[in-house]
């Protein structure tokens, strides 16, 4: 008889162990972001209590915080990055998948990978030192280079929305003599309308954690709910990241309470988000 | 429930009467070479699905075994058995006896992994590593711990001649093995699999992916291979089959009408110049004359 | 319909061949409506980051930066050095874990319900604003163990770790099933297949994600404003002593009512920009490496 026992397998095991353990330190990280940070908020929170998401007064001094204004500020200003980024990177995208010729497609792809990872303090920069001349410190400002970073964002999750058309669906378009626009709204937006939905509000939860862009131009002043675009305001980010160098103990708690409302809301636009791109991407796999 | 008892009962009556014939009735066993595996009543379930059942037979040593029937008959599946490649299918679960030199393959203490180290195995379609010629054949002998350079060069060198390689590839030895042409991946593949010496070398239609010049060359090298390899080869197509083959199993698919699922079963196994001229199945026949398939 | 009106195959004007033009247009339009702003802040930190940075070469890149803001003069080098340590130390930390999570994930979790919520929440954490991440570092590290690189590096890291994972789990079902079948067959071990054959044939794509990764880090504010500092002299050391990133000195000059200190936000963001775009060009020459191999 020949000996086909195994040997102890030692390696193995402990290299599953290792591989399901780096695996559990996403679970790890954010429940520890969970527990440690509202345990942080709570003093704001039981001090406050809902006026601490009803009130817009916000005054450090008196020990007063308020959020409502913040949360409008963050609305308001991803509201007016989105308004203008929408037309712009779905044309971008449509253009760089179904218009340029071949030969520019890579390149212009690479071009628009390449100014996504420009860092968005260098845009917060530019629009200080040079836009806000012009234009002032406002929602605007701020919606304008919020709008100006995440366009190469979405563009890039729009041109692979529209890259997954079947090419077998555009063909009979073309075939049946569309034009190229006529081939693209009735062959490629069918197609992938829910994904670049969900594109889009991935850039939405990118513009609206967005700090140190907005921290920089939306002007900072407290209380602002208004819909005047070029009023100055504030934004829950950008309220964290100018305040914290001067903030005492309660200060501290208010700013942690902000990151956690912050963090759910960009929560939920993701898993919106998620579930519009799952949801459309399973139902052109099933056609 | 009752049903498919009853069902089951029925195929096993037909199958009695139908399908195992025990290979070379006429010769004692002992003149004949001795046995390496011995299937015994072998069925295989995918999840409910049952892909193949009542597999008997013997495969004997340095011989050339031929698997061939038509697609879904289980041929491929029947040789994945062979040396474990099954367990790596999720909810695959094998039924009956599948012995190894007297051992059964399937038993308690038996390791996947150290079956899988004397049982050699080529693939459909030639799957070198991204990596050097070298170091494709060095890997197998790595991982049985040899590091010697000059061992390893040594079986580098011989596994490539006896896989007929060694002359188009001396030269770039440290080039990739995926930068090779088909028919020379699945010589390299080949050379990988003999490279750890092992006992049994199984071919799942090694030269399906290849055009005919390149699998003339394999053809002539399994002859070669069989001197010092026992040699399974599951192929579609039946002249390669009848050419190299010194023993054949011809299978087929059977749907079952109630639950249409189509299970593979063995419908004759025999010396390969009796299957492609003297079946005593009709099925056979049928098959190698074209009338069905 | 008579035969010569058949074989007239030449282009017609009519309403659909206009609109189409026309809609071609507006999306060439759209391209330059993104185009010319981009173009203006990158001529912006070009022209201004080089006077800056490249008046005083190399001074801007070696010299401490200046303590009293609106002294002119160069200096962003201990800038970049915390730059460098914070961004190394985060990929120290997250692109093994993140690749070893991700081979779990595709080699072993597979539809199990433990890889299904891990692969559910990294995509959670994907979203987490980069300041939340700094916060908690802040809170969880630079409380109890005081400002240092380190603490930039784990926040960082924390962004990171769901993007290198999402990355190589992509890489890793590209890996066809038939080497792990080659490797299998010789009697490799499933670890010793992982890490001799499916790693070393998903590395090029690995590394190019994981340095699109490191990109994106290099160029965060929020998760460094809180957890490394600010320092204007060198600080070699990763765990100890406040330090300074290019990414806060930009943040804190830009908001500076003096020239000098401005100019350096300039330059400082010239450097920045310079090295994000070198890591995504090494990331692109990776994939084209992989392109090719195929």
């Amino acid at each position: 008889m020949i000996d086909l026992r195994g040997r102890p397998a030692h390696a193995d095991t402990t290299f599953r162990w290792l591989a399901i353990a780096a695996a559990g330190i996403v679970l790890v990280v954010l429940g520890l972001i969970a527990v440690i940070m509202t345990r942080r908020a709570l003093p704001v929170f039981s001090e406050m209590g809902v006026h601490f998401f009803t009130s817009k007064r916000w005054s450090p001094a008196d020990e007063l915080y308020g959020s409502l204004a913040f949360l409008w500020g963050t609305l308001y200003t991803s509201a007016i990055a989105i308004a203008l980024s929408l037309p712009v990177s779905l044309g971008v995208a449509l253009f760089v998948t179904q218009v340029a010729p071949p030969k520019l497609r890579r390149p212009l792809v690479y071009v628009i990978d390449l100014v996504a990872v420009i860092p968005s303090v260098v845009f917060g920069l530019w629009g200080i030192l040079v836009l806000a001349p012009h234009l002032g410190r406002s929602f605007l400002t701020a919606g304008v280079i919020l709008a100006i970073m995440i366009t190469p964002i979405i563009t890039s999750l729009a041109r692979e929305v529209i890259e997954t058309t079947p090419p077998g669906e555009k063909e009979a378009a073309l075939a049946l003599g569309a034009t190229r626009w006529e081939m693209i709204v009735g062959s490629v937006w069918p197609h992938s309308k829910s994904g670049l939905v969900g594109a889009v509000m991935l850039g939405l939860g990118r513009a609206m954690g967005e700090t140190i862009a907005a921290a920089l131009v939306i002007g900072s002043a407290l209380g602002q709910i208004t819909a005047n675009p070029f009023a100055s305001g504030n934004s829950m980010p950008a309220v964290i990241a100018n305040e914290w160098g001067e903030a005492d103990d309660l200060h501290k708690s208010a700013l942690i309470a902000l990151a956690v409302v912050l963090f759910l809301i960009t929560i939920a636009v993701n898993l919106i988000a998620t579930a519009i791109v799952r949801r459309s991407t399973a139902r052109s796999r099933g056609k | 429930m009752q049903l498919e008892d009853q069902r089951d009962q029925a195929n096993g009556r037909s199958q009695r009467k139908l399908a195992y014939v025990p290979a070379d009735h006429a010769m004692p066993d002992a003149e004949l070479a001795p046995v390496v595996f011995e299937l015994d009543q072998l069925a295989v379930y995918y999840g409910p699905v049952r892909a193949v059942r009542d597999v008997s037979l013997k495969i004997r040593s340095k011989e050339i075994t031929a698997f061939i029937g038509p697609s879904g008959c289980g041929k491929t599946t029947v040789l994945r058995c062979l040396n474990r490649m099954n367990d790596l299918i999720a909810g695959a679960r094998v039924v009956g006896g599948v012995s190894y030199h007297g051992t059964n393959l399937y038993g308690p203490e038996v390791s996947a992994t150290e079956v899988r180290r004397r049982i050699g195995m080529v693939f459909q379609k030639p799957n070198p590593f991204p990596k050097s010629i070298y170091d494709n054949i060095a890997y197998g002998p790595r991982l049985n711990g040899i590091r010697n350079r000059a061992k390893l060069d040594e079986i580098v060198e011989k596994s490539l001649r006896a896989a007929a390689l060694w002359d188009e590839a001396k030269d770039r030895l440290k080039t990739s093995g995926q930068a090779m042409s088909g028919g020379q991946q699945q010589r390299l593949c080949i050379a990988r699999t003999i490279a750890v010496e092992p006992d049994v070398v199984l071919m799942d239609e090694p030269c399906s992916a290849l055009d005919p010049i390149a699998s003339a060359r394999i053809e002539e090298l399994m002859r070669e291979l069989k001197k010092t390899y026992t040699i399974v080869i599951v192929t579609h197509n039946m002249q390669q089959a009848a050419r190299v083959s010194d023993r054949t199993a011809f299978f087929t698919a059977e749907l079952d009408k109630q639950t249409d699922q189509r299970t593979g079963l063995l419908v004759e196994y025999d010396v390969t110049a009796r299957i492609f001229s003297n079946p005593r199945e009709e099925r056979t026949e049928n098959y190698i004359t074209g009338r069905f398939g | 319909m008579s035969v010569p009106e058949l074989a007239d195959l030449r282009a017609r004007r009519s309403w659909r061949t206009t609109k189409n033009t026309i809609m071609m247009g507006v999306l060439g339009a759209a391209l330059l409506a993104i185009a010319i702003p981009l173009v203006l802040v990158l001529y912006s930190v070009i022209a201004r980051g080089a006077h800056s940075a490249f008046a005083a070469f190399p001074d801007f890149f070696t010299k401490e930066i200046p303590i009293v803001s609106r002294r002119p003069g160069p200096g962003m080098g201990p800038a970049i050095l915390g730059t460098l340590l914070a961004t190394g130390g985060a990929t120290l930390i997250a692109v093994p874990l993140g690749v070893l999570g991700a081979v779990y994930l595709h080699e072993y979790g597979g539809t199990t319900r433990f890889a299904r919520l891990v692969r559910f929440m990294a995509m959670v954490m994907t979203g987490v604003p980069s300041i939340v991440m700094g916060l908690f570092v802040y809170v969880a590290w630079t409380i109890p163990f005081g400002y240092s690189a380190f603490g930039g590096a784990l926040a960082l890291a924390c962004l990171m770790l769901p993007v290198v994972i999402g990355s190589t789990e992509q890489m890793l079902k590209l890996v066809p099933g038939q080497l792990r079948e080659g490797s299998y067959a010789l009697g490799a071990t499933k670890s010793r297949t992982i890490i001799t054959v499916v790693l070393p044939a998903a590395l090029p794509g690995i590394v190019s994600g994981a340095l699109l990764a490191v990109a994106r880090a290099a160029g965060e504010t929020a998760p460094l404003l809180f957890t490394v500092g600010a320092a204007s002299s060198y600080n070699g050391h990763l765990f100890s002593g406040a330090n300074t990133a290019l990414s806060v000195q930009i943040f804190g000059n830009a908001t500076s009512a003096f020239a000098p200190a401005q100019d350096r936000a300039w330059g400082a963001a010239l450097a920045l920009v310079l090295l994000a775009f070198l890591f995504t060009l090494a990331a692109r020459l990776f994939t084209a490496r992989f392109a090719t191999k195929r």
